[in-house]
């Protein structure tokens, strides 16, 4: 972790998630996991935030929600999609609400699997979202085009 | 008399860790009124039931809630299992005990931290947080899952809990409670959890009734009714009285709460020493033909799954009525009146698990 150059904060949004990724998320912060202690702090404000954690898949009420959210938070950004149904939909993409994964709305970095998803594996997927952010910062980072509709089904 | 102003609180919003929106009347400080919209976490899973067959349905009845993903794979087997008329084995039974209590734990333990989290204790919602690590690791040692099991399957359970595991986590729960008590100590006692909860969010016993008011949110407020009392898996064999609390503010629905932690150790205990040894599971024959309303106590409160088949593989109606659900009516009489500043702490007391609620 030397290359961090300053405390990544987090904005967690739990867009149509069960509950389970979310409390995992949320166990990252407990003594066993102890994220802060990279500096990492779970905030509420996207104004203050680096890194976009988001559990669980769109839906029609929150994509909206979620764009805003993502639109708020100052450049450079990456974001994390924790869990099979932020990824893909999951076991809830044949749901009539559910539209699919974050990546139909917003582009995603990285992809966490799992459900729920570990701690160990949020955490890994943060680090590697981390990477990015400091390639983004530097210019380096080869941005790919957001996978339009490409885990949800519209 | 100042002008009444509407205050936005949510989705996404620093102190609420699930999306729910209220729409918050102010008179100054003072909250006249409270007005909640939901819709933000929906998915519609109820309706996979016609693409799922039924037992394959176990799985999705599980994701209904990440926190008290057990109860709701048990309520929808034991829903099913009523319509096929299927005799479950009583070792599954007590097993499906001991993993709702634990359940149980984890739940609690996590509100307990969230709610430190919300009256501004960092330190107790760290220490509540650590001593859930240990319920977590006994779930992942017996199911495979720390929040999402798995283990319960229409006709029984998947797994079995070998004697000497049994043992050992009966062992364990020593030191546990020891922890625990610690942690009851100052939740109960501390000065400036006191004064942060006592007379905050009063609910009257009426009103709890009279608006539905489950579980936890039901007992702080002196209503004791507790679906365990049914006697559904093993609970009908083992003893124990839910804690009722008289006060009906946000001090008793903690007080609930923190006193359900060293119950469900003593159920745990109990289940432990009388399982009997034998089979896990039967085998269902055929397809469900009929219906059935089967209601289980979640850690908030009461859980109904309706299940309807009519004879082929796939269920005609799911329909789950969570406990979060109903607590929102009393919620809303919470509100009104609270200063805007005591809005967390009220919200919090009534644990809303709005992935249940929306499914």
């Amino acid at each position: 972790m030397t290359w961090l150059s300053k405390s990544p904060w987090i904005l967690h949004y739990d867009a149509s998630s069960c509950n389970g990724c979310d409390i995992e998320v949320l166990a990252c912060l407990s003594p066993l996991y102890d994220v802060e202690r990279f500096g990492i702090i779970n905030t509420g404000n996207p104004k203050h935030a680096d890194v976009l954690v988001i559990t669980g898949g769109i839906n029609e009420q929150n994509r909206e929600v979620v764009r805003n959210l993502y639109d708020q938070m100052a450049d450079p950004k990456v974001v994390v999609a924790v869990g099979i149904c932020a990824s893909s939909g999951g076991v809830f993409r044949e749901c009539y609400n559910v539209v699919g994964g974050i990546d139909c709305i917003i582009p995603v970095d990285v992809y966490v699997p799992g459900c729920a998803a570990r701690p160990e594996s949020i955490i890994d997927g943060i680090v590697k979202a981390l990477s990015i952010l400091e390639e983004k910062k530097r210019g380096t980072h080869i941005s790919q085009a957001p996978r339009q509709g490409a885990g949800g089904l519209r | 008399m100042s002008k009444k102003i509407i205050m936005p609180f949510g989705p996404q919003h620093p102190v609420l860790p699930e999306p729910i929106h209220l729409d918050l009347v102010l008179e100054d400080e003072r909250v006249v009124e409270a007005i909640p919209s939901i819709g933000y976490i929906h998915r519609g899973l109820e309706t996979l039931v016609a693409k799922r067959e039924y037992p394959e349905y176990v799985y999705i009845a599980e994701r209904t809630c990440g926190i008290c993903s057990f109860i709701h794979g048990m309520t929808y087997c034991q829903g099913v299992e009523q319509v096929m008329n299927l005799e479950v084995p009583e070792r599954a039974l007590y097993l499906r005990t001991i993993w709702s209590e634990y359940s149980r734990l984890h739940s609690h333990l996590l509100w307990l931290g969230l709610f430190a989290d919300a009256v501004g204790f960092e330190n107790l919602f760290m220490a509540s947080w650590k001593a859930r690590e240990f319920v977590l690791d006994v779930l992942e040692e017996t199911t495979g899952g720390r929040v999402i099991q798995g283990s319960c399957k229409v006709g029984g359970v998947r797994r079995d809990i070998p004697c000497d595991t049994l043992d050992r986590m009966v062992k364990d729960l020593d030191g546990f409670e020891r922890e625990l008590q610690d942690i009851a100590n100052v939740f109960l006692n501390d000065e400036s959890i006191i004064g942060r909860t006592r007379g905050v969010g009063m609910l009257s016993r009426d009103d709890a009734y009279y608006c539905g008011a489950m579980g936890p949110t039901a007992r702080g407020s002196g209503v004791g009714i507790d679906l365990r009392m049914t006697g559904y898996a093993a609970y009908g064999k083992l003893k124990f009285t839910p804690a009722v609390e008289t006060g009906g503010d946000c001090y008793s629905r903690c007080a609930v709460r923190v006193k359900e932690l060293f119950t469900s150790i003593d159920l745990i205990r109990q289940a432990a020493a009388k399982i009997p040894e034998g089979e896990i599971e039967v085998k269902p024959k055929g397809n469900p033909d009929g219906e059935y309303f089967s209601r289980a106590e979640q850690p908030r409160g009461e859980l109904v799954h309706y299940v309807k088949g009519d004879g082929t593989k796939h269920l005609v109606r799911s329909r789950i009525r969570t406990p979060t659900l109903t607590n929102l009516p009393p919620l809303v009489k919470m509100l009104a009146g609270c200063e805007l500043a005591d809005v967390p702490v009220i919200v919090l007391s009534i644990d809303p698990c709005i992935g249940c609620a929306e499914r």
